[in-house]
């Protein structure tokens, strides 16, 4: 969607020369390296925090004092603010962000760790099995987005996929064959969305919304006259399989993680190659990039506008119709009702906060997913801190990037606006 | 559908044209139609009578028409009354309270909804697309609960005062993107949809909080509103309480603020065009912070209606989907204040129909959600409706719904 509507109308004061933006950043992390410091370092008991390597937690792992930890990457946070602040290695600005964001979350681990044990193996694999739909769901907001459909129906195409995964999963017994209609259950999603938005030309935003009442409503009565009475018959799909690798499923901590897995995860990694690479290097993705953001441009020199957003408003929907299937035949073993809660607003904010590009939406999933397996982790050693604020990150850090406090994100100069031919 | 004769006076064209009122009446027996289909397709009895349809087609068309009949007459009765209850009424041998009962609930789940409603539909007319009301009626959910249950005012005023904290408390989360949008141009669809969940979150954090929670529950709900701060109500199964009143006397006032006052002004003009409003002296970042601020404090007084009227504690999914179904409540009336109103009223009769369907008939409430998106769906797609019936093409027919910019 157009962020430019009010951007030129609002005065806009000029640049000013010292308060650049890795100025502005180097200033935040250095604030919250200070908090990282003084507060977390108060806080933490000087009991040794243990990041175990192995499944068991008496195996191998990695220790370290909890208050000294605390106090440690606190300051590195702040140092690495000190170096963005100061100007210096413009060229690693981003690397150094990455770095001081690291070492808070370190800083902060070691305060909630210290004197209790963290498994890495369970926490890595936690994190990319919750990212994984969040994943895919951004991938098909990359591929709507890219081309000027906004598709805020991401949430509704995971309900369709995950009803259909499993109403057509149970009735056929083949796993095979739910992931499939997932597919399609998505892909009527993103047919009435393309239908409506780019047909009839009515507001993107508006149709996604409607759309996602629709598949609430439309796969919660299904579910309560058709899977509720009898579940047996229509609401016990089968699970997908976890394959190994043998060999580099023994790397410690990443093997078991991305080599000892299911079909999906390796479904979505591939994808995110797939579409960086067709976005960037392919005819169709020159052409797909040319109708988001300039569509009159496009037109004139032949491309086929309304039939590219069809085609990606429709390779989107079979992508977050697989993403639907993650939650009846991989997380769960059967659809309730408005089961995914709001994790296609999390792949949305994924797709955003990574810049409506395939590899930024995959960094910031695993990110939402880590904060999500933290919020659990914490509220199962009895944190002091609510996992509700945890689970709160996502949608906070999407506002502060689409309001430019760290960083404007841009999105696709024609994105939400209908081409009419003239 | 088939082309029928072109009807030959005046009045019968313009019916068969396009207009708002045919288009409303349309997409409503379109939905209800699909909705029908959704009963028979999931009733494993009536599709097993499909099974020989062949062979004696009357079986399962009869026991189809009587699933359809039964279903929808219930939904009918569950919102405006049952004729036999009115009936024992005037002849005496039934209360009144029994008969008005439907229609009590009907405005029950109306109130709250009108004030999402409008809380959108405002915004709209601005050219801001709200989808924050449901996290704005949250906040004013939890303004209006905890103020509703902390001082033990005297009656009237510790209503008052908890109905005006929700209106705060929906007006600060409304203001936020409001704020965002004026300041940095962050679309006000993302930071709303975000906000959303935040408040959400928020709420199922802090009912479990000591001097919130129900000392004497364990589970996620709160202390009750003071019965000084409740909406009075009829009591018994009349449910329906003052806040329906509050809710025509709000539209009026968003009708009087639109159509009459000097922002209304302003608000239709920046949604018309920001760049014209700019030229004439409007400054739209000023319009766009105060309107969400304005839209979110209806929103909150949404959200404040539903605890003081009919939940009296808070609890995680206190507010429901009062916010997303303004949504559709807004999109249904056009952005008009008092069509909005009147769209509420034909949602809150739909979700008091629901559910008698649902206690019934055994039809899942969840139609009613159907129903209502469909509805919606072809509302704003009046082409596709158009198209469908072979409308004439209406002289006032706009190319949609009156929309934000996305």
């Amino acid at each position: 969607m157009s962020t430019a509507t009010v951007e030129d109308l609002t005065e806009v004061a000029a640049p000013e020369p010292f308060w650049t933006r890795q100025r502005r950043l180097g200033l935040a992390l250095i604030l919250i390296g200070a908090i990282a410091t003084v507060l977390f370092g108060a806080l933490a008991p000087s009991e040794s925090a243990r990041f175990t390597l192995s499944e068991d937690a008496e195996g191998a792992a990695l220790t370290i004092n909890g208050q000294f930890g605390a106090i440690l990457f606190g300051v590195l946070t702040a140092a690495a603010g000190g170096v963005l602040f100061a100007g210096l290695a413009k060229r690693w600005q981003n690397a150094i962000l990455g770095l001081g964001i690291l070492s808070f979350v370190l800083s902060f681990l070691c305060w909630q760790v210290a004197g209790k044990f963290l498994p890495l193996v369970d926490t890595t694999s936690g994190t990319f099995q919750l990212a994984l739909p969040l994943i895919l769901g951004a991938l098909a907001g990359v591929l709507g987005e890219r081309s000027g459909v906004v598709n805020v129906a991401i949430e509704g195409q995971f309900l369709m996929g995950a009803f259909a995964g499993a109403l057509i999963g149970t009735m056929a017994g083949s796993v095979w064959a739910g992931l499939i209609s997932a597919a399609v259950g998505g892909v009527i999603i993103a047919a009435i969305l393309a239908v409506l938005s780019i047909r009839y030309l009515v507001d993107q935003t508006v149709v996604g919304m409607v759309l996602n009442l629709f598949a609430l409503g439309i796969t919660g009565f299904l579910y309560e006259r058709l899977m509720q009475p009898d579940a047996q018959s229509y609401n016990t799909p089968p699970q997908m399989p976890t394959w190994r690798i043998p060999g580099l499923a023994d790397i410690p901590v990443i093997g078991p993680v991305l080599f000892e897995a299911n079909l999906l995860l390796w479904i979505a990694l591939i994808l995110v190659v797939v579409i960086h690479f067709g976005l960037n290097r392919t005819r169709w993705g020159l052409r797909t990039r040319a109708v988001g953001e300039h569509p009159t441009a496009a037109d004139t020199v032949g491309i086929r506008v309304r039939g590219l957003r069809y085609l990606n408003v429709l390779l989107g929907g079979v992508v977050a119709g697989i993403g639907g299937a993650y939650f009846t035949l991989v997380a769960t073993g059967s659809f309730t009702k408005n089961m995914t809660a709001g994790a296609g607003f999390i792949a949305l904010a994924a797709l955003i906060f990574g810049r409506y590009s395939p590899f930024g939406a995959l960094g910031a999933a695993l990110f939402f997913g880590f904060a999500q397996k933290l919020a659990t982790y914490l509220s199962a050693v009895g944190s002091p801190v609510p996992s509700q604020f945890l689970n709160m990150l996502p949608y906070l850090a999407t506002i502060i990037a689409v309001a430019g406090l760290v960083g404007r994100v841009r999105a696709p100069a024609a994105d939400g606006l209908p081409y009419v031919k003239s | 559908m088939t082309a029928e004769a072109p009807p030959k006076s005046s009045f019968a064209r313009n019916l068969w044209a396009a207009n708002s009122v045919t288009v409303t009446f349309l997409s409503t027996f379109l939905a209800v139609l699909i909705g029908a289909v959704l009963i028979v397709v999931s009733d494993s009895e009536v599709l097993a009578k499909f099974g020989y349809f062949t062979a004696r087609p009357t079986d399962a068309l009869s026991a189809s028409w009587d699933l359809i009949a039964t279903a929808y007459s219930d939904l009918v009765k569950g919102a405006l009354g049952d004729p036999e209850a009115y009936s024992a009424w005037f002849a005496g041998t039934g209360t009144w309270q029994d008969a008005l009962a439907p229609i009590s609930e009907t405005l029950t789940y109306a109130a709250p909804l009108v004030f999402t409603g409008l809380s959108v539909a405002l915004a709209f007319r601005g050219g801001l697309f709200n989808i924050g009301a449901q996290g704005q009626a949250v906040l004013g959910c939890i303004t209006a609960g905890v103020v509703g249950f902390s001082f033990g005012l005297p009656l009237v005023v510790n209503m008052l005062i908890a109905l005006i904290a929700g209106a705060i408390g929906g007006a600060f989360w409304g203001f936020i993107p409001g704020f965002l949008k004026a300041r940095t141009g962050a679309h006000e669809v993302i930071t709303t949809i975000m906000l959303n969940y935040t408040a959400s979150l928020f709420l199922s954090w802090l009912v479990l909080q000591k001097g919130i929670q129900d000392p004497d529950r364990t589970d996620a709900i709160s202390k009750a509103v003071a019965e000084s701060a409740q909406l009075p109500s009829f009591g018994g199964v009349l449910r329906v309480h003052l806040g329906i009143l509050f809710a025509l006397a709000a539209t009026a006032g968003v009708a009087w603020l639109l159509n009459r006052s000097a922002f209304g002004f302003e608000v239709r003009a920046v949604g018309a065009n920001p760049h014209a409003a700019k030229t004439a002296g409007i400054s739209p970042a000023r319009t766009y912070a105060l309107l969400m601020a304005v839209a979110g404090a209806l929103a909150g007084l949404g959200g404040a209606t539903q605890v003081l009227g009919t939940a009296h504690a808070l609890t995680p999914a206190v507010a429901g989907n009062i916010g997303f179904d303004g949504l559709l409540v807004a999109l249904l009336g056009r952005n008009k204040p008092w069509s909005t109103f009147f769209a509420a009223l034909l949602f809150g009769a739909l979700r008091a129909g629901g559910n008698r369907m649902q206690s019934y008939s055994g039809i899942s409430l969840e139609l009613v959600t159907v129903l209502q998106a469909l509805i919606v769906i072809f509302i704003a797609a009046p082409a596709l409706v158009k198209a469908i019936f072979r409308l004439r093409a209406s002289r006032n027919l706009r190319a949609g719904v009156t929309l934000a910019k996305g």
